[in-house]
């Protein structure tokens, strides 16, 4: 067979090359050649005294320095001493104490890695990998040993104790997915969904600022400000007293702004809020973000996790980004006493979707 | 509810004292404020944003600088906004860190070298604010970094540190726009960004965050650009994503060549 320069010859028909073929019309004979084994090479350190020595000096220096290493550790601990006053101290405590400790390690490892390479015999050893393919005799005794296997124990024989064996084993790995239900912590783990569906809005629960708890009157909220809200009640003493006040907490966050009126695109948006102040949940509709990059001219809010963008003019409908659906908005008014409060909890489930949302 | 009782009980007052009623606090108001101002013009001597010396110096650096967009009664073009009302502290934080005059458009103007002096500035603002009422420039005891830095860093984590990272490192915005890093912000610059809302930035009035909240925030971050970072170097304080950088590429860059180093022949 006579090989062009690039390794390749022309289909002999051969039946077997055939099998390989990928439908080229020109055969790959051997993409890679195996290169045999490298002819040894003597190492200078065999040839010459002076590299000899030289080596070993590099190896001894290679120790040295791992001493020098422990040495400087021990001495970095008592000279950089970590003082609980000061946190700076913390940062030359471990820098000088892990480079200590690195050239301490690193001098024992590199220096006998090197020793090996230079001064230890290098003779060349090659062992030869056995077969991949057994020997007939050996692929003949294993089909008769399954054989016997299956007359003996009837495995193909008896159907209906193969089938329920199959049926076993496919009903075993079920119960795995029905223990999901319990990664849900809401507030009813018996009820994930109904965790997933409410937050702790209600009717008349006042928008309280977050972290202060200091309750929000109308009036002081201007023009373009962003108030960042939580429902009252989840602040300052007696927040243990609310089962999963951390979960609760993060499901009813909202995020509070006023708009010039004539701004708002959307009627329904208008009429859930209070006179331009609207305000709608923080988490993100894709997977959970607290959205809150609120910018003041272009009415956008931005999520930092995926860039998702919603436009706060128009019910916060998506103009950008992987989210699919707006932001719930939470409906608004006053109370008696000029206070914000909510007037129930969101229409729909806040955050991302889950099997039993029903699309809308 | 106790709006419409109220009204109820109205119906069996006399017309007349409605009247006499008004007439008494349009009295007690108008005499009140005549009082109060005559105070405040006598304060005006020493507050040098209501100097009518520093109100003219300003309305002609104004003409020459800032009315070809802004226009000539500042009452704003297509070109640039509307100035009235927009105080004082507006036009300190954008003249004083340069961002205004502005050199082109773009999605954000940036801070450059300021193009006027301190007295200057204080010129423009002055006459701004005398156009009509705004946010006025915090007093130096407002921005004294004195407060209770662990309070302000809780405010500052749930107000700011969406857009400005929790130590104030910066951070994207959409189509271009960005929160601006505040390691280097000044506490002044800092307060007067929130009373006023600069650009994209929701304002922060004393009804949101208090002015002692203020003075948290600013104690808070005049803490972080004031201590180390006790771990090391910081990477900018950019987070994952910059430390992750690092150990990819130069950590996993020393794995690969000591590796190679394992596995080559001595020569």
């Amino acid at each position: 067979m006579s090989e062009n320069s690039k390794g390749l010859v022309p289909s002999s028909g051969d039946a077997e090359e055939y099998a390989y073929s990928s439908g080229a019309g020109l055969i790959v004979s051997d993409a890679i050649a195996d290169p045999g084994i490298e002819p040894h090479r003597v190492r200078m350190t065999d040839k010459s005294v002076k590299h000899e020595k030289a080596a070993a000096r590099q190896v001894t220096a290679l120790f040295v320095i791992s001493i020098l290493g422990s040495i400087f550790a021990i001495f970095a601990y008592f000279f950089w001493p970590l003082d609980a006053e000061n946190l700076d101290t913390v940062r030359n405590n471990t820098f000088f104490l892990g480079l200590g400790l690195t050239l301490g390690l690193f001098g024992i490892g590199f220096g006998a890695v090197h020793w090996a390479k230079t001064l230890m015999p290098d003779a060349e050893v090659s062992e030869e990998r056995h077969q991949t393919r057994g020997s007939d005799e050996t692929r003949a005794r294993a089909v008769e040993i399954i054989r016997l296997a299956d007359s003996e124990s009837g495995f193909s024989r008896r159907k209906l104790i193969r089938r329920s064996l199959y049926g076993a084993l496919v009903l075993f790995p079920l119960p795995a997915i029905v223990f999901f239900r319990d990664m849900s912590n809401g507030t009813d783990s018996n009820n994930p969904i109904a965790a997933l569906r409410h937050t702790m809005w209600k009717s008349g629960t006042r928008l309280v600022q977050d972290p202060t708890g200091s309750p929000i009157k109308a009036s002081d909220v201007t023009v373009g400000s962003a108030f960042h809200v939580i429902p009252e009640g989840l602040q300052g003493e007696g927040i243990e007293s609310v089962p999963h006040h951390l979960e609760e907490k993060a499901k009813a966050a909202v995020l509070l702004v006023r708009l010039d009126p004539k701004d708002i695109h959307s009627e329904k948006e208008a009429s859930w809020g209070y006179d331009g102040i609207v305000a709608y949940s923080k988490i993100c509709t894709h997977v959970g973000c607290p959205v809150a990059l609120y910018e003041q001219h272009t009415h956008h809010l931005l999520c930092p996790c995926h860039q998702s963008t919603f436009d706060i003019t128009n019910d916060c409908k998506v103009v950008f980004g992987p989210a699919t659906r707006p932001l719930p908005q939470l409906k608004i008014d006053v109370d008696a006493e000029g206070y914000l409060v909510a007037l129930g909890d969101f229409e729909e489930p806040v955050g991302p979707s889950f099997w039993e949302r029903k699309a809308k | 509810m106790s709006v419409f009782k109220r009204k109820a009980n109205s119906a069996r007052r006399s017309p007349i004292a409605a009247a006499i009623v008004i007439a008494l606090g349009l009295l007690l108001t108008g005499g009140g404020y005549a009082v109060a101002s005559g105070a405040v013009t006598s304060a005006n001597a020493s507050d040098p944003y209501k100097n009518a010396d520093n109100i003219a110096a300003g309305k002609k650096l104004f003409l020459a600088n800032c009315a070809s967009c802004h226009g000539q009664s500042a009452g704003g073009t297509s070109a640039a906004p509307s100035l009235i009302g927009v105080g004082a502290a507006s036009v300190d934080f954008q003249v004083a860190s340069g961002r205004m005059p502005g050199q082109g458009s773009g999605p954000q103007l940036p801070t450059k070298t300021p193009q006027f002096n301190e007295q200057q500035v204080l010129e423009l603002a002055a006459y701004v604010a005398s156009l009509a009422p705004g946010p006025a420039v915090p007093s130096e005891a407002a921005v004294l970094a004195n407060g209770n830095a662990e309070r302000g860093g809780e405010l500052f984590r749930i107000n700011c540190a969406m857009c400005h990272n929790a130590v104030g490192a910066g951070g994207a915005l959409t189509q271009g726009k960005y929160a601006p890093a505040l390691l280097q912000a000044e506490p002044r610059e800092i307060y007067e960004a929130m009373i006023t809302g600069p650009q994209n930035m929701p304002v922060f009035s004393d009804t949101n965050l208090t002015p002692t909240d203020k003075k948290d925030i600013i104690t808070y971050l005049t803490y972080v650009q004031t201590n180390k970072s006790p771990g090391g170097y910081e990477l900018a304080n950019l987070g994952p994503v910059a430390e992750g950088l690092f150990a990819w590429i130069f950590l996993f860059g020393l794995i690969i060549g000591i590796t190679v180093w394992l596995g080559a022949k001595s020569n």
